[in-house]
């Protein structure tokens, strides 16, 4: 399935192509600092507590191919973070407004599909 | 080798229904009926349903170890099998009877599955009012 570039991002001299909900078109584009150019199109700045999320939601890809939805993002946040941090009240102070789409977004991944 | 004839034959549906029962039919590749049908379960778990799935048929080839990804590098069904428990979809049956027919037994599946007989799958599609077949 084709994805239509709406606009590009800068990062280090190179054009990252943005799908028009700000997913990143080729998901190989992905690295640290293009992950911090798109928190910070947002308007966010990411702290370790975001770097560890973005990890897990990788390792979520990785192993399954496909984006959580946010029972299954709280559920394995809270096996590989503990108890504490796999809680949706955590997540959602994390990345306010939606946590699986935000932390998809920003982790590389596609849009998760089960996400209403 | 466990076989399911060797397992004790489940002559009723022990678990609890569930909200949704989802019954899949289809292999996986050649069509999209399976992939459709977990896409399903897979929204109904995360909107917080209780969510059973039934295997059916040449469904059951679904829980088939050590699949790959289809042809032209297509994604294959069998991570969606695998992330069926992080939506806590738990509830898994195969008809016995579709089991023996393709030769397949415990050791030959992803996940542990309960084998049901022809009666329980009627008693299954009793229990549950609401079932959507793939």
């Amino acid at each position: 399935m084709a994805t239509t570039t709406a606009r590009t991002l800068l990062v280090e001299g190179q054009p990252i192509a943005l799908d028009p909900e700000g997913y990143l078109v080729s998901l190989d584009d992905w690295s640290e600092s293009v992950a911090e150019a798109l928190a910070a199109d947002d308007g966010r700045e990411l702290t370790p507590a975001h770097w560890e999320v973005i990890a897990v939601l990788r390792d979520f890809y990785q192993r399954f191919e496909a984006a959580p939805a946010m029972r299954p993002l709280v559920k394995a946040v809270k096996q590989s973070l503990g108890e504490e941090k796999g809680s949706s009240i955590y997540l959602m102070q994390l990345f306010p407004e939606s946590p699986a789409k935000v932390g998809a977004r920003l982790a590389g991944l596609p849009k998760p599909t089960n996400c209403l | 080798m466990t076989t399911f004839s060797d397992m004790e034959t489940v002559s009723d549906v022990e678990t609890v229904p569930q909200d949704l029962l989802i019954v899949l039919r289809h292999p996986p590749h050649g069509s999209q009926w399976l992939r459709e049908g977990l896409d399903v379960a897979l929204v109904a778990a995360a909107f917080g349903q209780r969510v059973g799935l039934l295997f059916q048929g040449d469904g059951v080839y679904a829980l088939l170890k050590g699949q790959q990804a289809g042809a032209l590098g297509q994604k294959g069904t069998h991570p969606q099998i695998a992330m069926l428990e992080m939506y806590d979809i738990d509830t898994l049956w195969a008809s016995e009877t579709a089991l023996a027919e393709r030769g397949l037994s415990a050791d030959d599946l992803m996940l542990p599955v309960v084998p049901l007989n022809a009666e329980a799958v009627a008693e299954c599609f009793a229990l549950h009012p609401h079932a959507l077949i793939f």
